[in-house]
């Protein structure tokens, strides 16, 4: 909010400088125009969730009474409240925590293995094997749908957080082991090599030496499934039917069918369900967007 | 090669025989992507083929899913509006993302919270986001309220209710989360242009807009094909947040083609039907996963 106030009392000069274009390029940056352009885009930008945490945080009666546009009238946290206790939003929050933190830690595991084996190894169709990983998380996921609900159910695991968590492993390693191969492949041969001379195995230069050095890229792969796994909607509801294994996206769209008229039930639940993610955010925001650049460098 | 006796004593590392806990490494990965991803996908193109329920038999109908397809109006309207989809979600916020990267493509500690601002919205996800937006669509929530406020009270209307504007009310909020992204990827490719030949450009007189569309812009086109197949391949695997704000209603009117999809295999039952529906979305995105494909392939070289 305190944004509002330097451009504005910028505006005047910024009207002077206009006639004058060329003498402004020595001092970039500095013309107000920017933050009058972007300060009302930003406010616009935050409003939804603005809006939503005001419907969140207003009692049922104020809604109903002045409507779900209205600024706040009341503080009252009975939609948090409500939405933990009877919404089931505690008990899906945990499902989702759990199904992320294991698909995250086992898609890594594995697509860290491929990755070294196929960036430090003489594989035949090396290059073949990456990229055919690869197309298999391009996919579109309607194509895997059917078939997977039914393998699911073959093996006994349908309707299990189990099988959700098999099945993000196995739709995301292709794209981890692709940007863990374009890491590991990069690093220096001499420590290999001096590795390989102190005696130490394909197994031990893994562990005591690919895994540390790709630490910067585990930190993005792991920011970046971690939002994607626990956002996800269209995986869960393939493979899940009892409402008390929904993960929290799943729970939220039930919540607003179960609390139609409630608004701030519904809103307090979607600010919880962001909540997770938006940590993860603002803790490894580096990492984030570095994670969301993989693949589109160069 | 691997096999030459005169490598036996130097063993030189790249053509060294690749041990066996090596290859248990790769392929227990690979089976696993094998079995949940390759495998369904071939399936659904046999099932396709098929009428199936789920519980019986599938009987095969040759191509019959595809000509009852044909002229089915509900799956021409998702067809119709994952063409919409694809042009106006992909265009507003490629054109959203470059216009906001360029703008903010310096430093500056207001710019970085600019920059947070755009991006904030991609942690949210997509169901979620479709939450957020029902709040603001709501029949008297704020984006009503304010057109009242401002005197535009004709122009106040149920959003996600009225046929004639939902899809791009749920469009609104897709381009709404996508935007940030676009932006990331690329404020990366400026960062990579030369800034010594935009320079150059103005002192030679060239103005901003040109100096933009001659200089930097053919510099970005890398990004820019980065971008493109992103953005198809997104659009058309598009569903939750269809599904979270209006699950393709009013009267199909939001319908896409994941949505109809869905629905087909998982509310209807006819999960012949519904294959057909996805081996339809494949083919639409086959194209752009091999562009996407080729590029990765070319700076693995």
């Amino acid at each position: 909010m305190s944004a509002l106030a330097p451009p504005a009392a910028d505006a005047p000069a910024a009207v002077r400088d206009r006639p004058a274009p060329r003498l402004r390029r020595p001092r970039p940056a500095r013309s107000p125009w920017l933050h009058v352009a972007m300060v009302p885009v930003t406010l616009l930008w935050l409003s939804p969730i603005v809006f939503v945490l005001f419907v969140a945080v207003r009692s049922y009666d104020d809604i109903a009474g002045r409507g779900l546009g209205a600024l706040p009238a009341s503080f009252s946290l009975d939609g948090f409240a409500t939405a933990l206790t009877q919404g089931g939003v505690l008990r899906s929050l945990g499902n989702s925590v759990l199904v992320t933190v294991c698909a995250v830690v086992a898609s890594l595991a594995l697509s860290s293995f491929a990755a070294y084996a196929l960036s430090r190894f003489d594989i035949p169709f090396r290059r073949t094997i990456l990229l055919t990983m690869l197309a298999g998380n391009l996919l579109p996921p309607q194509i895997l749908l059917v078939p997977v609900s039914s393998i699911t159910e073959a093996i006994g695991i349908g309707d299990t957080l189990t099988a959700l968590v098999v099945v993000q492993v196995g739709f995301g390693i292709g794209f981890y082991t692709f940007v863990l191969h374009g890491f590991m492949r990069s690093l220096p041969d001499e420590v290999f090599e001096a590795a390989r001379l102190d005696g130490a195995g394909p197994g031990g230069i893994f562990w005591r030496i690919v895994l540390p050095l790709s630490r910067p890229s585990l930190a993005a792969l792991a920011a970046l499934a971690t939002t994607w796994i626990f956002n996800d909607l269209i995986w869960a509801m393939t493979v899940l039917r009892t409402e008390a294994k929904f993960p929290i996206t799943a729970a939220l769209l039930n919540l607003q069918g179960g609390f139609a008229s409630a608004w701030n039930v519904v809103a307090a639940g979607a600010l919880i369900a962001a909540v997770p993610t938006a940590i993860v955010f603002f803790l490894f925001q580096k990492q984030f967007v570095s994670g969301l650049l993989v693949g589109a460098n160069k | 090669m691997s096999a030459q006796p005169s490598t036996a004593t130097r063993r030189p590392s790249r053509f060294a025989r690749v041990p066996l806990l090596v290859w248990v490494f790769l392929l227990v990965p690979l089976v696993v992507e094998l079995f949940w991803v390759f495998w369904p996908a071939a399936n659904s193109f046999s099932l396709a083929l098929t009428r199936w329920d789920g519980i019986g038999l599938a009987e095969p109908v040759g191509l019959q899913n595809f000509r009852d397809l044909a002229a089915d109006p509900i799956f021409l309207t998702a067809l119709q509006n994952n063409v919409i989809w694809v042009l106006g979600f992909g265009g507003l916020s490629v054109v959203g993302g470059l216009a906001l990267a360029v703008t903010l493509n310096k430093p500056g500690p207001m710019v970085s919270l600019y920059r947070s601002a755009i991006y904030l919205p991609m942690v949210v996800s997509l169901a979620v986001s479709g939450l957020f937006w029902r709040v603001m669509y709501a029949p008297d929530g704020p984006i009503n309220g304010t057109l009242g406020l401002l005197g535009l009270g004709q122009l106040e209307r149920q959003w996600l209710a009225d046929p004639a504007v939902a899809l791009w009310a749920v469009l609104i909020a897709a381009v709404w989360r996508q935007v940030g992204y676009i932006m990331v990827l690329y404020l990366a490719g400026l960062k990579g242009t030369d800034g010594s030949l935009e320079e150059a450009a103005a002192v030679d007189g060239a103005n901003a807009w040109q100096r933009f569309w001659r200089i930097v812009m053919p510099q970005l086109r890398g990004v820019n094909m980065v971008v493109f197949a992103v953005t198809v391949i997104d659009s058309l695997r598009t569903f939750d947040i269809v599904w979270a704000m209006t699950r393709g209603g009013p009267y199909n009117e939001t319908q896409l083609l994941s949505t109809y999809m869905f629905q087909q295999a998982f509310t209807t039952g006819n999960l012949g039907y519904a294959s057909a529906i996805a081996v339809v979305i494949f083919a639409l995105a086959i194209g752009f996963i091999i562009t996407y494909l080729a590029r990765q392939a070319r700076t693995e070289d």
